[in-house]
């Protein structure tokens, strides 16, 4: 283990986070706000413990698989910790625990609040409500990838740290060097986000409730600065957000491939699954909620339409803004929704889920194995986009899924010592280790999760950030052998 | 540049590594997933699997916008076809690896038909290598320039030399040789020859000359450690045999001893003036008997590292001469340095360090009207090449009579395959390539040595 190698990342990053706190402290200045203080303290600090990890010569550059991982894990947890200070320190949030959880569900992008109604939101300081949602654009892209994109780290071996951060089952550059790809993705990123938020203003939304929603979507956290989300905007404002949610669940080197104008490459296997599953989860959900007791719900085909995509892209995407109180939905649009949470979006985008390439590969490896029953000597590899996954792919899915599984069922048990209901407790530990933030019952789309134990926030600050970093980090970090001289 | 490889064989990632490391992009492509997976987890480039020679994989690794690409698989065929496709989808330069004799000889007609820029031989790079240091074995460095038709070698004057406290004018009236001085390095600081200038003790000196003529002049200042007079060679492999063609003029005499009866015949019956042994070369016995202990030189070429390694070690305990050893592994090469063999030659390494100094060459020449160019002191001195059009304001005047720059110095003249050292009174035509040795960094076009 290269422990210097690691140090100094981390304290590249607590120099980054100090800059990070510039938004959050700029709102404060404008707003004249006494969290000025908060985020000024925790700057320091951040400058202070980042300056003295960077003193010194860094004697060996070296990041191999193990220290990628190592460094990637401890980052989150690390700028976590840090992100949390400025709601501590502002007395806003007095439990340091609720602070974390309220920062790492910001940085993974997950949207669960513990903030315990809408009052509570709606009277948070603004500058606290800017850095809620800022944590989610830095965190979508990934903390150490924008680091990539702006630093000389160490060369070569920054591929592993990417690996790690991004998601999806495999990780590709879409240009030779690691920093230009780290710099492009940013830059699509960027522009995007610019977009939506120019489309969201010209349909009236006020500046700050425009960024922070813009923010909240890129990232697809689904921190709202709202007690209702998004429910209170118009028509037009809930359409552009339902689109800008898809767009940001699809991988992000289709827009890649539009900027160099290889549109005819752009429809892979991936997406337009992903896509087949987003129409055809609206179409159930429409029907569902106009044949079951149209009374009930009262909404015209329009209405239905409008607020089922809105909830679809919001599941799917795993952002967590909401239009509607979903949890009173039929029991089969319920489901549908939490089989969406599993899901989730495409590999290489900023949403969370399993991702839509390891499902598409999963069911085509179960229809496989079907025919081999039926044909034990017939061979046939799985492929995507005409080509063959390789094997090894192939295995890190299956042990991925499995320790996916695991770590729900174990979430789902630890939870359940509470003696909340089976919905509450399932339906939770998918919300967070999906990142998608709301889930049904207690911890719906107008619950939060303030009521559980700092016991059981633990549980789900483990599960947002196994959930971001696609499992192996976290679980690297507590192998024993990575420790070891 | 955008560079493409195909092929992850060793020459393949030593060349990735090197080129990335000059800060080009790098694509590789091979078939076998592994080794792309291995090569990108290791530098900062990208992989493509696939056969590098469909246009398909070609374009998914960006030969539309690449500047190069470079065949090194271990098929010399498949080499080719990379390189005719890329030319013809990318329209971009390309370098093949050929190891087959039969295609190296005729190189000069792929590389035209075909549109290659550049034909390499590992083997035979590797033999040229070892040429040079036989010929000059105490030059600090030898580079080929100008298609190898000259040489640029530094060397470094040693106490008792006869030039010391000479100028470069006394000298060239003392020798009459026409190799040509260019630059002086004296501790930090690097001097463009002027005729005044006075030769101090160690002093690095390079010169730039024909091979022959840099012969002649090293033997006229009887300096010490120039050409060697005999050399034994322990096997007879490909090396052995371009080794052998390229000294055949150079007076050298080459002892060969070989384990595989056939072989022996083949030199012999190739190469009349060389003694041919066969025998096995790891018998300690025959080794005496066929005098490695006064051998100027000792070359270990057998197939086997440890082999050479055993042998040159052997011979640095019996005997007084230079070593060279063949090492095709580098991976060990940190603790070969420490066994003090003098020079080791990987073949494989030769030809990495040729395409990168090329690539590295053409991106500094991008968008200028510059042949090649070459670092003679880093950051301080370059020499470049050109070619003088029609009309260009050098051409047609008698050197004396051109108003150049300080520091710039005309270091030689290439006329169809005649090269010439210029004088004073010599013309430069149209159609001419000239090396021009500058202190003014990255000119751009002959004109701009001008005053």
């Amino acid at each position: 283990m290269n422990y210097s190698i690691v140090k100094r990342t981390i304290g590249a990053l607590l120099i980054f986070e100090s800059i990070f706190f510039l938004v959050p402290l700029i709102t404060a200045i404008i707003y004249w706000e006494t969290a000025f203080f908060a985020f000024l303290v925790s700057i320091c600090i951040c400058v202070g413990l980042g300056g003295l990890c960077l003193l010194g010569k860094n004697k060996n550059p070296a990041i191999y698989a193990k220290e990628g991982f190592v460094i990637v894990a401890l980052s989150w947890i690390v700028l976590s910790i840090f992100g949390a200070l400025p709601f501590y320190f502002s007395g806003e949030i007095p439990s340091f625990i609720d602070a974390l959880f309220e920062t790492v569900s910001g940085f993974t992008t997950t949207g669960a609040t513990i903030l315990p109604n809408g009052e509570a939101i709606e009277s948070l300081p603004k500058s606290l409500l800017m850095w809620r949602s800022f944590t989610h654009w830095i965190g979508g892209m990934g903390v150490l990838v924008f680091i990539m994109a702006f630093l000389p780290l160490s060369g070569a071996k920054n591929m592993h740290m990417m690996k790690a951060e991004s998601p999806g089952p495999t990780v590709g550059k879409l240009v030779p060097k690691v920093k230009e790809t780290a710099k492009i993705l940013y830059i699509i990123y960027g522009l995007m986000t610019l977009a939506q938020l120019i489309l969201m203003l010209i349909g009236g939304m006020p500046l700050f409730d425009a960024v922070t929603t813009a923010f909240a979507t890129a990232g697809t956290g689904g921190f709202s600065i709202n007690a209702d989300s998004i429910a209170r905007y118009s028509s037009y404002i809930q359409i552009v957000v339902t689109v800008f949610m898809l767009l940001f669940s699809i991988n992000f080197n289709a827009y890649y491939l539009i900027g160099k104008g290889r549109w005819k490459e752009i429809l892979t296997t991936e997406i337009k699954a992903f896509l087949v599953i987003v129409v055809s989860a609206i179409a159930l959900i429409t029907a569902n909620l106009l044949l079951t007791n149209v009374a009930d719900y009262g909404y015209s085909f329009g209405e239905a339409l409008k607020h089922t995509a809105f909830t679809v892209a919001s599941i799917i995407s795993t952002t967590g803004f909401s239009t509607e109180n979903f949890d009173l939905w039929p029991s089969f649009s319920k489901t549908i929704l939490v089989l969406l949470m599993f899901i989730g979006a495409c590999a290489g985008s900023t949403g969370g889920g399993i991702k839509v390439s390891r499902a598409v590969m999963l069911s085509k490896g179960a229809s496989h194995e079907v025919g081999r029953i039926l044909h034990p000597n017939k061979v046939k590899k799985i492929t995507m986009d005409k080509r063959v996954v390789e094997h090894e792919v192939v295995r890190s899915l299956n042990a991925y899924i499995i320790a996916y599984i695991l770590i729900c069922i174990v979430s789902v048990l630890l939870i359940s010592l509470e003696g909340y209901d089976m919905t509450t407790n399932f339906t939770s530990v998918a919300a967070t280790l999906n990142n998608v933030g709301p889930g049904l019952s207690l911890v719906g789309p107008t619950g939060s999760f303030a009521f559980f134990s700092d016991f059981s926030k633990i549980v789900y600050i483990f599960d947002m950030l196994a959930g971001r970093l696609e499992i192996f980090p976290m679980l690297v970090l507590f192998a024993p052998a990575t420790w070891r001289k | 540049m955008k560079i493409i490889i195909v092929g992850c064989g060793r020459v393949g990632q030593t060349l990735a590594e090197k080129l990335n490391n000059d800060g080009n992009d790098v694509t590789v492509i091979d078939m076998s997933a592994t080794k792309v997976n291995d090569i990108t987890a290791k530098f900062d480039v990208m992989g493509v699997v696939g056969n590098g020679a469909t246009h398909t994989v070609q374009r998914e690794a960006g030969v539309n916008t690449a500047d190069l690409l470079i065949a090194v698989t271990n098929s010399d065929e498949l080499n080719l076809l990379c390189s005719v496709i890329a030319k013809k989808e990318g329209d971009c330069e390309t370098i093949a690896r050929l190891k087959n004799p039969d295609y190296s000889e005729v190189a000069p007609y792929l590389k035209e038909e075909l549109g290659l820029a550049m034909v390499i031989n590992p083997e035979y790079a590797a033999a040229e290598e070892i040429a040079r240091v036989l010929r000059f074995p105490s030059a600090v460095k030898i580079e080929p320039f100008a298609k190898g038709k000259v040489e640029l070698i530094k060397f470094k004057l040693q106490s008792g030399s006869e030039l010391i406290n000479m100028s470069v004018k006394e000298m060239a009236m003392k020798y009459k040789s026409d190799a040509l001085v260019c630059t002086i390095e004296r501790g930090d600081d690097a001097y463009i020859a002027n005729g005044d200038f006075v030769f101090r003790e160690k002093d690095v000196v390079s010169i730039i000359a024909t091979p022959k003529n840099a012969n002649e002049f090293f033997k006229k200042i009887n300096y010490k450690g120039r050409s060697l007079k005999n050399a034994l060679i322990v096997g007879g492999g490909t090396i052995t045999h371009y080794l052998c063609s390229i000294l055949s003029k150079s007076g050298i005499s080459l002892k060969i001893i070989e384990k595989d009866l056939k072989i022996c015949e083949e030199l012999s019956t190739l190469w009349d003036k060389y003694t041919i042994i066969h025998g096995n070369g790891l018998k300690k016995d025959l080794l005496r008997e066929e005098g490695i202990e006064t051998a100027e030189a000792f070359v270990s070429l057998s197939d086997s590292d440890e082999e050479n390694i055993l042998l040159s070690l052997f011979a640095k305990e019996v005997g007084a001469g230079k070593l060279i050893t063949r090492i095709n592994r580098t991976d060990y090469d940190n603790v070969i340095a420490k066994l003090d063999l003098d020079t080791t030659v990987c073949p494989k390494n030769v030809t990495a360090d040729i395409i990168a100094r090329y690539v590295r060459a053409k991106s500094n020449t991008q968008g200028s009207n510059v042949e090649t160019m070459y670092n003679i002191i880093q950051d301080k001195v370059e020499a470049s090449e050109f070619i003088i059009k029609e009309n260009s304001p050098i051409a047609g005047i008698p050197l004396k009579d051109l108003k150049f720059k300080d520091n710039v110095l005309v270091a030689s003249i290439l006329r169809g395959k005649e090269v010439f050292t210029p004088h004073g009174s010599d013309i430069i035509q149209a159609g001419d390539s000239v090396v021009i040795v500058t202190a003014e960094l990255g000119i751009q076009d002959v004109t701009d040595i001008l005053k």
